[in-house]
């Protein structure tokens, strides 16, 4: 049973483990909501959609699907591929306790936007040297050769955007979870800014 | 608000209770792990800075080891620290006494004006 939640980055800190300093982030990983059912005839896949956090002035069309629920409006809604969505009931509330100590599990966020970077930044391209002559700093190079091509080469490592992007870490490991404050303590960084949204999920294999 | 948050959950992974400060000399035992086989070691010196807060605060101790000046950085809560005991309390202007880097031989590298007890 794939089941997952949504959640709140927090923030890092450290803890220790034996006298070693482990990095550590902590995220707020509230009460969620079923709120609806997708079953194949339907809508043609099965999933279930997850509600979090209070929506204070629900438009009319939401407030209608929150009445079907009997559920207060959440301002957050998220959808969750299962495999048998009949398992749950609609306003059955998830919490972290889906989650146990020692497991791993996948979390989705959107990285922090770094803006329009340029190639070592973005790519880490070594670039050139700073001083002593140097006419070759951070400048991208070469993009490609001459006449035989007379393009550039799709998917070359150019400046652009970077960052702001849905990156899911995979295989991260729990080490506590605190079910009286809702907060789950995993290993290691995780994509997004501090209250930045995150969907938690079991590793599948 | 999220600081606040971290700060009290990770409450329990603060161990150390004894207070000092920049300037006093600490007896700091640690144990340290070799194959298998735990030892104690104690470290004299003087609390040259402290620095972080809640669980990842970290202080540095200087002294003298074969009259070269060694510093020693440790987490404040670390596990493998056993115990922290002031020996003496110093009187400083600063929090961080980097000046003592500066000053060579065995006495000025560990000179320190101890406070003046006022008994008022």
């Amino acid at each position: 049973m794939p089941l997952g939640l949504i959640g709140k980055k927090i923030g890092m800190g450290q803890m220790f483990d034996g006298g070693k300093v482990i990095p550590i982030t902590l995220i707020e990983a509230g009460s969620c909501y079923v709120i609806q059912k997708k079953d194949i005839d339907r809508d043609g896949y099965k999933a279930i959609q997850l509600g979090y956090g209070e929506l204070k002035k629900p438009n009319r069309p939401l407030r209608g699907h929150f009445e079907k629920t009997k559920v207060s409006p959440k301002c957050i809604l998220r959808e969750l591929r299962v495999e048998n969505p009949d398992e749950f009931e609609i306003g059955e509330e998830i919490k972290i306790d889906i989650f146990k100590q020692g497991e791993r599990i996948d979390i989705t966020g959107i990285s922090k936007g770094k803006g329009f970077s340029g190639g070592v930044k973005r790519w880490g391209f070594r670039g050139g040297r700073a001083s002593r002559g140097s006419m070759f700093h951070r400048a991208p190079g070469s993009i490609g050769s001459c006449a035989i091509p007379s393009r550039v080469h799709k998917g070359k490592k150019l400046p652009g955007r970077m960052g702001n992007k849905r990156i899911t870490t995979k295989k991260i490991e729990i080490l506590k979870v605190d079910m009286d404050r809702n907060i789950l303590i995993v290993k290691g960084p995780l994509p997004g800014h501090r209250g930045s949204l995150l969907l938690l999920k079991k590793t599948v294999n | 608000m999220p600081r606040d948050v971290i700060t009290e959950v990770l409450k329990d992974q603060m161990r150390n209770a004894t207070e000092f400060n920049p300037g006093d000399t600490i007896k700091v035992t640690i144990k340290i792990v070799e194959e298998k086989k735990a030892r104690r070691q104690t470290l004299e010196g003087v609390v040259i800075k402290k620095r972080g807060s809640g669980s990842s605060a970290t202080f540095t101790i200087r002294r003298l080891s074969h009259e070269v000046g060694v510093e020693h950085t440790f987490p404040l809560h670390s596990p493998n620290i056993e115990k922290i005991a002031v020996v003496s309390e110093g009187k400083v202007r600063r929090a961080k006494l980097y000046y003592l880097r500066n000053r060579s031989g065995k006495a000025t590298v560990k000179v320190k004006q101890k406070v003046a007890k006022k008994t008022t």
